[in-house]
């Protein structure tokens, strides 16, 4: 089955927020966001923005009749600035004017005096400074202090790891229409509409079934829309509120990236001990997690960092420490991976310094401390049905690592300026939200009488073939043709008190709650059918290619007889399906349990050119084996991953996301914060699906795809340090992104002082040289 | 108020809206055309991609062009095309082979690169194959697929169309609306009617705003302007230059005159590239097109444009530079012809009146004896900002240098030419020696700054690794690169 809306994406007929067409009187809001990145608000005067033209309402902290809070988890964060601001960018007034470029020339009237304090990027920084948000975290296995003195080799490093911009290709948007009763409807491109629903309402002090959120499908999330989306929809809710009009909020590119948090950046500390024979016996890392100016979803992308610190490995002894330090940015927040990938990139980092100390290949450290069935967690939970091992070895042998190796290095002997590297990257991504009460869902099902289907589910369609998804699921369980489902919008009033779009856990979740569903009414159906049928037995009807079985052999019946007749029997044609993961549960005390509900693994095999004279490199393959339990839409499937991986490498290479020392964003646009294109990504791009892989939790067995894929792009980092360390032999800082500029730097910039001497330059004409400034 | 006319897929469009509104906000506010998606309003997405056509002889030439970046204005007598007039009752063949391979996920860009893949097979003769298929591709941002399945489908809706490429037989095989057989003749219509309405305005090149309260904005290709000043244009008076009009036609064309190879102002990008003295002129100019903008800007952006800007890292600037162009200025009926290193004096300050307009670039010509090279690094190879770019002109008779132009870009506050450097080289053999010699003269001449695309000491180290390529590049006997990358002697290793 194909991607359910790309026929209608490919004719530019699939509707987002603001391609419906406007209501009558609809009017348009543009925020206008704190210059500062802190300080105390001394004067907020938008007399003038009220007077332009065109101007209906601009509205403050004041005009906001319920709670000025927006914080999803830690109530740290209000929808618009009162006495201070905390970040560049953050919220302060929001303008709503008939056109809207007339709003946004309204907000630039509006005039803010701030009384400006020292902001801090850093989070090292921020943690001495006791800037931090919730408490410290540990986890801890086994005993560590008293094994070190048992190890042969010990390593120590530090990461310094980039954050990342979501860069959804539709920006934040949300269009808000009043309703009888100071009711309300809004259109949001969110991954969690429970979450917008309950926080308008408690702006307004409404409660939450007088606002309706609706979500048809997202140009994008990968989790930039998870919590980051809700204030736009509140302001849009609190403009509708006072004006009594729709109004619709967009935010153009450089408001989104000026305003709306990213992956968090983290520094990290590790050591890692291990025996002469390159078994891991202990490891410790620190993680100083960028949280930005408030918690957002900091603290569980914090416990993830800690769930996925040793990555495919097994690790005895293991002290993993992460603490969220409150800086001056904007709040950082989900992204794809949610914390994992900066946990495993510190161990890859660490395996990789004790592998050059030990002058073994880095390959043969990682393939011997993969985790088998029955290792366990630093989190207490064992490995079950683990295929870190049977994706490495398939990647190995189908690939062919030792032939890469070979020409990599026959490559290198006689290559000028140019150097390969090459990597393998093993993951282990544990599904499930590590919130235990979040595992739940629930699915709508109703039958027409014509025999047509509509599924609503808790699930958002942001690209990632969730409704492809729903739609073959209800299709199979049914026995009926794709075609005959049709996968509604998500809206708060079919389904309630949904979790949002996050966790890689929508198919699990969702689809089981729609097989309960549809399992319901196929079991009416058989009763019913059975009776018509001579009192057959129930469990021997089926209904297979739209056809009615009994004991395997044809009834004549077709699947619109049956569901028009059941109609005329008033039979129950709809059902509501709630599905909990089950077993899955982690005590936070103890910071022990089994929070999984399972885990998917796979190897990734990365190969690069760098060009040791410009810097510059070229991934030349990347090929992986991945564990897909057993795929539900292979073609969805492989976009996930593939998407996931352009994602990862991006992060690792060119996503360089900049702020000034002073907290003022420097990549804010796209002319100066790149992701991949199609020539970055390699034509030599290849996923195998690991083969016999079931998964009986998944649906069909299937399982989750989302967020593991985009941990292959790590392999990069290492593909392209090995090919540097190929032609300098030096050591290679373990600093994400390895951009053009550091690697050259690496390579090079032993130059430079040469250089400033060939300039006749001071050692202050260097220093003055050498403060960033904004760029057009 | 000034009218424009032009055809919108199937309809013909007569607005009095401002010329500077932009194409895109026109599209989704005015016409209510929502697959034109806006995904970053500076030409870094390609989701508002739209074909513009315009009259070549008997034919409409089709171009894919981000209508983030362009004035409605400059739509006067072309034929604007939209995904909505691409779409048949069934899916076509690219829509088809993005369906099948799944190269549609959140599909927020796949309006836009549909209309792309669209434009490649519309040329009659379009050579479609996976380099042109990726070129298509290269100015269109994808965050979900990774570009392996959207490629494909490229290959595959290429495959399906096989020789069968260029509007006629697209319509004839129904997968082409069959209203694009009738724009010619009413592309030619709209000409007649506005030439008939123009008459003496024609003879004036421009007309400039002279007052200093209202300035004019003068829009070559708008493809910075726009993404510098978006929310300003549209309110100003602007003179939209790249018209269809007759009265451009001094500012267009390539040819050789007089020692030089004349480019008109009005050249865009690909028409430089592709134009066949350009390619005798400098071999590889499809190589450096290749890391320059993207078809769809490239498309737009004019040399002219390029120049005026005075970006201090304009790529075609500094490859003019090098060149030693020379600009020829018109203001009224007097022209005035200023060699391109004296014509930047400051940050955006150039030695040009604010009512001369650029018209004509003049290279002088070259000979086997003299060889070219262009360089640029950004952070992603392909659509973006260099962070150093440089370019030489050297020529060499018995073994000297007798003839050089050297140009640097991101490393001063103007497109930087290197008159030190190249007098360093004058006189002197190609060799290892006078190349570290002139290396060490570049640093004296060239003042970076810490910017967002790199610290100022990267950017004096790729000035040097820069300069290294291009010697190595334009003499490649003479020169071997891993002399000149070899650890430093007396440094520390970092």
């Amino acid at each position: 089955m194909k991607h359910l809306d790309a026929a209608a994406h490919t004719r530019g007929e699939s509707a987002y927020v603001d391609d419906v067409r406007p209501p009558t009187g609809m009017l348009y809001a543009q925020v206008f966001p704190s210059p500062v990145p802190h300080g105390e608000i001394l004067a907020l005067d938008v007399e003038a923005a009220r007077n332009a033209p065109g101007v209906v309402a601009v509205l403050t902290a004041a005009d906001i009749p319920g709670e000025n809070q927006i914080g999803p988890i830690i109530r740290d964060e209000p929808l618009l600035a009162e006495d201070e601001v905390h970040f560049a960018g953050q919220p302060v007034a929001v303008v709503v004017a008939e056109r809207p470029e007339q709003a946004r020339k309204a907000r630039r009237h509006i005039q803010i005096k701030i009384h400006e304090k020292p902001a801090i990027t850093d989070p090292r920084q921020a943690f001495s400074a006791g800037e931090i948000i919730d408490q410290p975290q540990t986890f801890e296995i086994g005993d560590v202090d008293s094994v070190w003195a048992n190890c042969d080799v010990i390593v120590e490093g530090s990461c310094d790891i980039g954050g990342q911009e979501h860069v959804y290709l539709e920006t934040q948007r949300a269009r808000a229409e009043p309703l009888e009763g100071h009711h309300l409807r809004i259109a949001s491109s969110t991954q969690s509409p429970t979450a917008v629903q309950k926080t308008v309402a408690a702006i307004l002090e409404l409660p939450s079934h007088a606002v309706e959120v609706d979500v048809k499908r997202l140009g994008g999330g990968f989790g930039g829309k998870e919590d980051q989306a809700t204030a736009w929809s509140c302001l849009a809710a609190l403009a509708a509120h006072h004006t009594g009009q729709p109004v619709e909020l967009v935010l153009d590119r450089a408001d989104d990236v000026l305003m709306t948090g990213k992956r968090h950046p983290y520094l990290s500390d590790f050591k890692l001990g291990l025996s002469q024979d390159g078994d891991i016996l202990a490891y410790e890392a620190w993680h100083y997690q960028n949280s930005g100016a408030a918690a957002d979803l900091s603290t569980p992308v914090r416990d993830r960092t800690l769930f996925h610190s040793t990555n495919a490995y097994r690790v005895p002894n293991a002290r993993l420490m992460a603490v969220c330090c409150r800086t001056n940015l904007p709040p950082n927040t989900a992204f794809r991976g949610f914390g994992g990938p900066q946990g495993m990139f510190v161990i890859e980092s660490a395996l990789a310094k004790a592998a050059e100390t030990m002058g073994v290949p880095r390959e043969t450290l990682q393939r011997k401390n993969l985790l088998q069935d029955g290792d366990v967690f630093p989190y207490g939970q064992r490995a079950e049905a683990a295929r870190a091992v049977a994706t490495w070895d398939a990647a190995v042998s189908d690939f062919d690592l030792p032939a890469i190796g070979d020409r990599v290095a026959a490559f290198n002997r006689e290559a000028g300026a140019l150097r390969r590297g090459f990597s393998v990257m093993p993951i282990c991504f544990g599904i499930s939200f590590t919130a235990t009460h979040l595992n739940q869902a629930s699915a709508l099902v109703h039958i027409y009488t014509d025999g047509s289907v509509s599924v609503s589910t808790g699930g958002v369609e942001m690209g990632q073939g969730l409704s492809t998804n729903m739609a073959s699921i209800a299709a199979r369980a049914f026995g009926i043709r794709p075609t005959r489902i049709k996968v509604e919008s998500t809206n708060t009033t079919r389904t309630a008190n949904m979790s949002a779009s996050a966790a890689s856990a929508q198919t699990l979740l969702n689809g089981n709650a729609t097989l309960l569903a549809v399992g319901q009414i196929v079991e009416r159906l058989k009763r019913h059918v059975a009776t018509k049928l001579g009192d057959a037995n129930p469990s021997n009807v089926e209904i297979v290619d739209e056809q009615v079985l009994l004991d395997g052999s044809e009834t004549g019946w077709t699947w619109e007889r049956l569901v028009l007749t059941a109609y005329f029997d008033r039979i129950g044609l709809s059902a509501h399906g709630f599905f909990r993961t089950p077993d899955v549960w982690f005590d936070p005390q103890r910071r022990k349990g089994r929070p999984f509900a399972y885990h998917v693994y796979g190897t990734a095999i990365t190969e690069v050119t760098v060009d040791c004279l410009r810097g510059t490199y070229e991934v030349d393959a990347v090929r992986i084996v991945h564990d897909m339990g057993r795929p539900i839409n292979e073609t969805v499937d492989l976009g996930q991953v593939e998407g996931g991986l352009a994602q990862g490498l991006g992060w690792m290479t060119m996503e360089d996301l900049r702020y000034s020392a002073e907290g003022k964003i420097l990549s804010g646009a796209l002319a100066t914060y790149k992701v991949p294109d199609v020539y970055f990504m390699p034509d030599d791009l290849e996923v195998k699906f690991l083969a016999d892989a079931d998964n009986p939790l998944g649906p069909f067995h299937s399982k989750a795809v989302g967020e593991p894929p985009l941990m292959y792009g790590i392999g990069v980092f290492f593909a392209l340090r090995q090919a540097m360390r190929a032609f300098h032999g030096r050591d290679v800082a373990f600093d994400a992104p390895l951009t053009p500029e550091r690697v050259l730097m690496a390579l090079h910039g032993d130059r430079v002082t040469e250089l400033h001497r060939q300039a006749g330059l001071s050692a202050a004409d260097v220093s003055a040289a050498d403060v960033p400034v904004l760029v057009d | 108020m000034a009218v424009t006319r032009f055809l919108l897929n199937d309809r013909q469009i007569s607005t009095a809206q401002p010329p500077g509104l932009l194409v895109l906000d026109y599209l989704r506010h005015h016409q209510r055309q929502p697959g034109t998606k806006e995904g970053c309003k500076e030409g870094d997405c390609g989701a508002c991609t739209v074909l513009i056509g315009e009259l070549d002889g008997e034919v409409v030439c089709y171009r894919p062009v981000t209508s983030c970046l362009m004035p409605i204005g400059e739509l006067e007598g072309r034929h604007l095309v939209t995904i909505e007039g691409l779409n048949l009752p069934e899916l076509t063949p690219v829509q088809q082979a993005i369906v099948d391979q799944g190269a549609s996920q959140c599909g927020f860009c796949t309006p836009g690169i549909v209309v792309s893949l669209t434009g490649l097979l519309m040329a009659a003769d379009a050579r479609v194959d996976r380099t042109t298929v990726k070129q298509a591709l290269s100015g269109h941002l994808c965050r979900c697929t990774g570009y392996r399945s959207l490629k494909v489908a490229g290959d595959v809706a290429a495959a399906a169309v096989g020789k069968r490429t260029g509007v006629e037989a697209l319509v004839a095989d129904g997968r082409l609306p069959a209203y694009f057989l009738d724009a010619p003749a009413r592309l030619r219509q709209i000409h007649s009617d506005s030439a008939a309405e123009e008459g003496a305005a024609a003879a004036a090149v421009v007309n400039v705003a002279d007052d200093g309260t209202h300035p004019a904005m003068i829009i070559a290709g708008g493809t910075d302007l726009y993404v510098q000043r978006g929310d300003d244009v549209p309110d100003a008076e602007v003179e939209v230059l790249n018209l269809a009009s007759e009265m451009r036609q001094l500012m267009r064309g390539i040819e050789r005159w007089d020692g030089h190879l004349r480019v008109g102002a009005l050249t865009t990008f690909e028409e430089f590239g592709e134009h066949p003295e350009v390619q005798r002129w400098i071999p590889e100019i499809a190589d450096y097109m290749f890391l320059i903008a993207s078809w769809q800007i490239r498309n737009r952006a004019t040399l002219g444009g390029n120049v005026i800007n005075a970006s201090p890292i304009g790529d075609m600037t500094v490859l003019l530079l090098a060149l030693q162009s020379q600009l020829v200025l018109r203001r009224g009926d007097t022209d005035r012809t200023v060699p391109m290193g004296s014509f930047y004096r400051g940050y955006k300050v150039l030695d040009k009146a604010p009512d001369e307009i650029l018209t004509n670039i003049l290279i002088p010509d070259v000979d086997a004896q003299t060889r070219i090279g262009w360089e640029k690094v950004s952070k992603r190879k392909c659509l973006d900002i260099a962070t150093v770019n440089c370019a030489g002109r050297i020529r060499v008779e018995d073994d000297r240098v007798v003839e050089a132009g050297l140009a640097v870009g991101g490393v001063a506050p103007i497109p930087l030419e290197l008159t030190a450097t190249r007098d360093h080289l004058l006189g002197q053999p190609i060799d290892r020696s006078t190349i570290e010699g002139a290396l060490a003269v570049a640093q004296t001449e060239i003042a970076p700054i810490s910017d967002v695309r790199g610290s100022a000491d990267y950017k004096r180290l790729l000035t040097r690794q820069l300069m290294v390529a291009l010697f190595t590049g334009m003499f490649p006997d003479q020169l071997s690169v891993v002399e000149f990358i070899g650890p430093v002697p007396g440094a520390s290793a970092a």
